[in-house]
């Protein structure tokens, strides 16, 4: 497993515990809207928080958008933002 | 006869374009597992200090205040449609007035946002029953078309 596929595991690892979605996070395309999926304003903070844990980051206020936790996809960008700066 | 845009409704109510709303509702035992579960991370990044001082101050009301808190502050980010801008959580606070009411105060970049979008009145109604909270907020805006302010 490369780097990015463990990065994309742990999101899902996230998602699965803090996402409350009503599919099965295993079967998301990287690309599908996760809000769409059953994610609700306040699981998307947990979401957040459990990354901050996770990956040893923390979001700026500025990243504090609904598109950044969007999907897996744009999930992925965002560490990956936070963790090269 | 049919008002608005819905062409399957009825009747819509025709409401002024400088007028939005904002709802949220919040399941307070999933706010009270996230206060388990991140403690001060997740109190501290979403409430201010006087929001949890006024959430303390009600025995055994804590997670109930918070969950209410927090639907005002994503029903003022519906109702500002703020949901792309970026800010943080505590730039939203509810007050408490002293005739018993709440009402929201906009800090930093939300308010230059909301000063932006030409916002003249935010108005807010909390509201609580068994497990779940609900906010409800209504902004009121100089310009008729405040996204083209955006």
């Amino acid at each position: 497993m490369n780097t990015t596929e463990k990065v994309e595991a742990q999101i899902r690892t996230v998602l699965r515990d803090h996402g409350r979605l009503n599919k099965n996070v295993e079967l998301l395309d990287s690309d599908t809207d996760l809000y769409q999926a059953g994610m609700t304003s306040h699981a998307s903070v947990n979401v957040m928080l459990a990354l901050e844990g996770a990956f040893d980051v923390e979001f700026p206020d500025h990243m504090l958008k609904r598109n950044v936790f969007n999907s897996i996809q744009s999930i992925r960008s965002a560490l990956s933002e936070l963790t090269t700066t | 006869m049919t008002l608005g845009p819905c062409a399957t409704a009825a009747f819509s109510a025709k409401l002024p374009a400088s007028l939005r709303v904002g709802f949220d509702l919040v399941q307070i035992s999933r706010i009270a597992g996230s206060i388990e579960q991140f403690g001060n991370r997740f109190t501290h990044r979403l409430f201010t200090q006087g929001e949890r001082d006024y959430a303390h101050s009600g025995e055994g009301l804590y997670a109930e205040r918070l969950a209410a808190r927090f639907a005002a502050k994503e029903a003022t980010i519906k109702a500002l449609r703020l949901s792309e801008a970026g800010i943080g959580w505590r730039e939203i606070e509810v007050c408490k007035l002293q005739d018993g009411g709440c009402a929201v105060a906009l800090h930093g970049r939300t308010a230059e946002l909301a000063k932006g979008m030409g916002l003249d009145q935010i108005a807010l109604s909390l509201s609580h029953d068994g497990d779940y909270a609900g906010a409800f907020v209504t902004a009121l805006y100089r310009s008729s078309d405040p996204t083209s302010l955006i």
